[in-house]
């Protein structure tokens, strides 16, 4: 199977093709289509998962697609262990979001096209997953940038939405220069784009240091706009004006861990360049705790889950810079299912009490109990609470820092484990406890049809229960599966264990006191620290200094040039136009008076003369004679003197 | 050579100018089909020509030499190669498709298909002749009828237009005459064949290539436009009518990259080195500089002129990295260009039909009204952009590293170059929010779907861009054995 493992994408791409050109206007057959595609894709990476499982590979299959003399540009498939668990990861979150999707978009008027973009989403991401090539991955790496674009503007009508969708596309592709400009340099440095081949030439010191830095960290770059990390990460939230469903796929579960995923491909660079090394990891760190701060504050559902991805995201990428190339993978899978199933779970929640804003919910688990009961079990799982999946990965990714020995970095990721779930329970707290604060919602508030529950369940199972997988006493995890060079088997670091329970406890607790038992008033502590709080609130003022500063320097650079070209370069065309026209003026001036009259003037002059002439030519014979007579008289006089 | 098909090609047309002025004048229907079938017909000849043609080879293919002027030593001398070929195809389908998007037109309407048919003898012409005599005729005899199609069925400012565009494109041609004049002189024994000329490149001597090459540059360079050259296209883009400026954006530039590629850089190859920054440099300028006006644009037609210019400026950059991938993308870029542009140009078209402005800010919303017609465009949107899966963005990448792996070109103009592609879909992406997304502006609550005889114009190029996208074998095979043999006599 795995040679024909291209399938597994093509299968979403079939049902897009359907959609758009035949069941453009059936909804029942376009939501069938699409979910059998996607389910058929999950059956084929179950069987491609199990082939790797018994092979490790990296299984490499090559095709040509440009070639000329000279110049070669193949694309490939690259299959190996990473590979298998994204394949499953991204066909389960998908299948669950396509499922999910039937109730949630139920009655928009654009329900197939809905459905079609879903399918194009996973065609584009499963191709990025199983490219061998560089170059085959930025190809894919923006055809997920363009179903972001038309899922988060998906209702377009909305300005917000559309102008959310254009900061995504825009925002990334900034990133996507670097990604360009890294794929520019491992070509002249390594001559090839072939995952296998660079890290063959990378790891034989075939290539100058310098070159794998600056590649790596170009290419990085990519990654940071994709990922949502500093200072790129100011799209992400906005992207959660898409729907929800999209939100959960898309801006949670697997494009935005496209970029944790090229890190992770790019994993000999950060092993032979230092510099590279540190600054993702750095990336990583800020990006975590900047997310995890302005979560704190926020009141709208989604964003506050959009910050928290953000933050995860950052975890992910800061394993990665600490050469954590297992650590960082596994919080990405266990990742993609908590925070899938807290995605769907706040769609929940919207879909019944139409906002997206915390203070106007409350008390809601009575109406909701499937939906609330999976919330919490997620919260749980991202606060890092034993013994779910969250416990372990989060378990793992602190003691690959420790291990690296960047102790301040380990001091900011228990921080930030801290404020994940303060956050998280205070979400959950004001949005399922207490009392309803807007009687109206509460009323109307029911839980969710089968079609979204049912996903929700599922995934809370993977949510418990993924990351088990990795437990550090079990000999054939994910560490001897997923991992770079050698599987390494890191001792169970208890104090580690403990200290990230109690901080979690603590940030919990902390919400609880706050939210649920009321014994600190959150009102006050915001009137208390309103500098700060003001400071989390906006953003850190990201928005406004990007809008300030980049954006206003484009638009005044623009108006600019096209003065220049309107005063400067055609004024210069039209005045060498107007030069001729003058030009022409004054010749013709010339013409009509010196040329023309010195024309006329000729004929003028022989008409006078010849005037003056014919006077002469009387034709009387007698005159004649009497010249002639003067004539001889005037010679005769003449030859006397 | 038994079927003289580039001969056909030419001249088919020029019969259907016959047979088009010998009709009634209030025949519109019969004149619209009759110029659509001579059409077609070069159309149908083009895609022969394309299938017969052997890649394999990089000499002149389907020859015809014929003395016509002995005493000057002028030859009828055709013949193509693989720059020639996808250019003949582009040539014949924009043609044909423009003829039918013209079936609007209701004025004059026997003049201007007339004018049309004798434009498309004049393009074909170009990309076949190989004597400088026969070639220098087939330019000019393009500019009368651009001239006249412009200044009659043009807009408001259409005579200031039409004769911007003529007095500056025939400044380009005195130029490339004074050249042609020069090789002229220049060769012993004197010839314009254009194939001996490039035999003989090496006996030029430096200084007069040097200056001959920049006497064709600024020729040539005026047709493509590149900067500073290029302010006459939005003049004219703006004023002509909607396939009209589909053939100047689709065709017509791509004479002034064809005739580089086919003239200034085989014949001067040491001046091509000598020149490559410089080249690459208006390359970048053009790349950031289009991009950046084009943004500053409030006039849908406006705009794609200008990005027109940003995206030429690719086809500079990878001329003058002097290299097979290089070359091919400039290649690529312009038959994409070609095709991405001229669907864009008909679809602001339509729009205008329709809507009778142009302007960005008087739309808004119209998505909701009219979904397919938004599909469309914002396919081409993003193939303009350089969406992967798309044909701009297999051209842009292969200039890329061309140039960057070129040896001839500073490393860095590539790398601010690439500044293009996000300042390229800052623009794109920004005319599509004002035009299609946002809430209905309620001035076009009764705005009409696009037609089935419009359909008809984009379909096809909506598949060749994807085409060129996903599977760009079959164009980079035909180019890429004669590109390889120019880009080899070059560098040596």
């Amino acid at each position: 199977m795995i040679e024909y493992s291209y399938i597994i994408a093509f299968l979403p791409l079939l049902s897009y093709l359907l959609i758009v050109f035949f069941f453009s206007k059936n909804n029942k057959v376009a939501h069938t289509v699409s979910i059998t595609a996607i389910l058929a894709s999950f059956v084929l990476s179950v069987i491609v998962f199990f082939e790797v499982l018994a092979n490790h590979g990296p299984h490499i299959f090559e095709y040509e697609w440009i070639s000329m003399p000279g110049f070669e540009l193949p694309l490939s498939l690259y299959i190996d262990p990473l590979a298998a668990v994204m394949l499953l990861v991204v066909t389960i979150v998908s299948s669950c979001v396509h499922i999910y999707s039937v109730g949630y978009m139920h009655g928009d008027p654009r329900y197939p096209r809905f459905f079609s973009f879903l399918s194009l989403f996973s065609f584009s991401m499963l191709g990025l997953v199983i490219s061998g090539t560089f170059f085959g991955t930025f190809i894919f790496w923006e055809l997920v940038g363009l179903t972001s674009y038309l899922l988060i503007g998906f209702w377009f009508e909305k300005k917000v939405a559309a102008d959310a969708g254009k900061k995504a596309f825009v925002t990334t592709k900034i990133g996507d220069l670097g990604f360009l400009a890294g794929l520019l340099i491992l070509s002249a440095a390594a001559g090839t784009f072939n995952y296998s081949e660079v890290y063959h030439l990378i790891e034989n010191n075939q290539i100058p240091v310098i070159f794998i830095t600056a590649a790596g960290i170009l290419m990085f770059c990519g990654a940071i706009g994709k990922s949502a990390q500093f200072p790129l990460h100011v799209w992400l939230p906005d992207a959660m004006e898409g729907p929800t469903p999209v939100s959960a796929l898309i801006h949670a579960a697997t494009m935005v861990a496209a970029g944790v995923y090229l890190t992770a491909r790019i994993m000999s660079i950060i092993v032979v360049s230092h510099s590279a090394a540190i600054t993702i990891a750095y990336i990583g760190g800020i990006t975590a705790l900047l997310a995890a701060s302005i979560g704190l504050v926020q009141n709208d559902i989604k964003r506050v889950l959009a910050y928290s991805t953000v933050s995860q995201l950052g975890y992910m990428i800061l394993a990665l810079g600490c050469g954590g190339y297992t650590a960082g993978t596994f919080h990405l899978m266990t990742h993609a299912f908590f925070k899938a199933l807290l995605f769907l779970g706040a769609g929940s929640v919207i879909h019944a009490v139409h906002t997206n804003d915390i203070q106007f919910m409350g008390g809601l688990s009575k109406k909701m109990p499937i939906t609330s009961k999976t919330f919490f079990i997620a919260s749980l799982s991202i606060a890092g609470i034993f013994p779910l999946s969250g416990f372990w990965s989060k378990d793992e990714i602190f003691a690959t820092i420790l291990h690296e020995g960047h102790w301040f970095l380990l001091v900011l990721a228990v921080l930030v484990a801290g404020m994940t779930a303060f956050y998280m329970f205070r979400l959950c707290f004001l949005t399922f406890t207490g009392k309803p604060r807007d009687e109206h919602a509460y009323e109307h508030a029911h839980e969710s049809p089968n079609t979204m529950t049912y996903p929700l369940i599922f995934l809370a199972i993977l949510a418990v229960c993924a990351g088990w997988v990795g437990i550090p006493w079990l000999h054939h995890g994910y560490a001897s599966f997923v991992y770079f060079h050698h599987p390494h088997h890191p001792e169970p670091n208890f104090a580690l264990m403990i200290i990230g329970t109690i901080v979690a406890l603590a940030g919990i607790y902390l919400a609880y006191l706050m939210y649920y038992k009321r014994a600190i008033d959150p009102v006050k502590m915001a009137e208390r620290f309103k500098p700060v709080y003001t400071f989390l609130f906006n953003k850190w003022y990201f928005d406004e200094l990007y809008m300030g500063t980049v954006i206003r320097f484009t638009y005044w650079f623009m108006e600019v040039l096209f003065r220049f070209d309107q005063v400067v370069i055609d004024g210069f065309v039209n005045f060498c136009g107007k030069f001729g026209l003058f030009n022409s003026r004054i010749w013709m001036t010339f013409d009509v008076y010196v040329v023309d009259g010195a024309v006329n003037g000729a004929g003028y002059i022989t008409r006078w003369f010849a005037g003056g002439l014919r006077r002469i030519q009387s034709g009387a014979v007698q005159n004649y004679a009497f010249v002639i007579f003067l004539g001889v008289v005037l010679l005769i006089l003449f030859r006397m003197m | 050579m038994d079927f003289p098909i580039l001969t056909y090609m030419i001249f088919i047309p020029l019969v259907g100018m016959v047979v088009v002025m010998t009709m009634r004048k209030e025949a519109h229907n019969a004149i619209r089909y009759t110029s659509s079938f001579f059409s077609l017909v070069v159309f149908v000849l083009s895609c022969i020509l394309a299938i017969q043609y052997d890649s394999s080879i990089p000499d002149m293919q389907f020859v015809e030499n014929v003395s016509w002027i002995p005493s000057l030593g002028i030859n009828y001398f055709l013949g193509v190669d693989g720059i020639s070929v996808p250019m003949l195809f582009l040539t014949g389908l924009l043609s044909f498709i423009s003829i039918v998007a013209s079936f609007g037109i209701t004025n004059r309407v026997k003049e201007y298909f007339a004018f049309f048919l004798l434009l498309e003898v004049g393009m074909i012409g170009v990309f076949c002749a190989l004597d400088f005599f026969l070639f220098y005729i087939f330019w000019e005899i393009m500019l009368v009828p651009m001239y006249f199609l412009i200044g009659v069925w043009g807009g408001p400012r259409k005579e200031y237009a039409a004769i911007k565009f003529f007095l500056y494109t025939l400044f380009g041609s005195v130029l490339m005459l004074v050249g042609i004049i020069a090789l002229y002189f220049y060769a012993e024994p004197h010839t314009l064949n254009m194939m001996e000329l490039i035999r003989r490149n090496s006996t030029y001597g430096y200084t007069f290539q040097l200056i001959v090459f920049a006497a064709f540059y600024v020729g040539f360079a005026i047709k493509v436009p590149a900067w500073p050259f290029h302010t006459w296209l939005p003049d004219a883009h703006v004023e002509a009518p909607t396939a009209v400026s589909v053939i100047l954006a689709g065709v017509l530039l791509k004479m002034g990259t064809y005739g580089l590629m086919r003239i200034s850089y085989p014949m001067f190859p040491e001046a091509a080195v000598y020149y490559s920054i410089p080249v690459a440099l208006i390359g970048m300028i053009a790349i950031i500089y289009g991009a950046f006006v084009s943004m500053a644009q409030k006039d849908l037609k406006k705009l794609v002129a200008y990005s027109s210019v940003s995206h030429m400026g690719y086809c500079m950059l990878g001329l003058a990295a002097l290299t097979t991938a290089g070359w091919a993308g400039c290649m690529y870029q312009m038959f994409s260009h070609g095709v991405l542009t001229g669907a864009l140009f008909l679809l602001v078209g339509v729009l205008y039909d329709r809507a009778h402005t142009r302007e960005i800010a008087a739309f808004g919303g119209i998505g909701a009204k009219v979904p397919l017609f938004t599909g469309i465009f914002v396919l081409f949107g993003m193939g303009s952009l350089g969406l992967p899966g798309l044909s701009g963005f297999v051209a842009e990448f292969m200039t890329f590293i061309g140039a960057f792996n070129s040896g001839y070109v500073y490393q860095w103009i590539v790398i601010v170059s690439i500044l293009g592609v996000v300042l390229t879909a800052g623009y794109i992406l920004r005319m599509v929010q004002n035009v299609f997304l946002g809430p209905l502006n309620t001035r076009w609550e009764g705005l009409t779907e696009i037609n089935g005889r419009e359909l008809f114009t984009v379909i096809p190029l909506a598949v060749l861009t994807i085409l060129l996208g996903v599977w760009p074998k079959p164009l980079v095979s035909m180019i890429s054995v004669s590109i390889d043999n120019i880009v080899k006599m070059i560098t040596g």
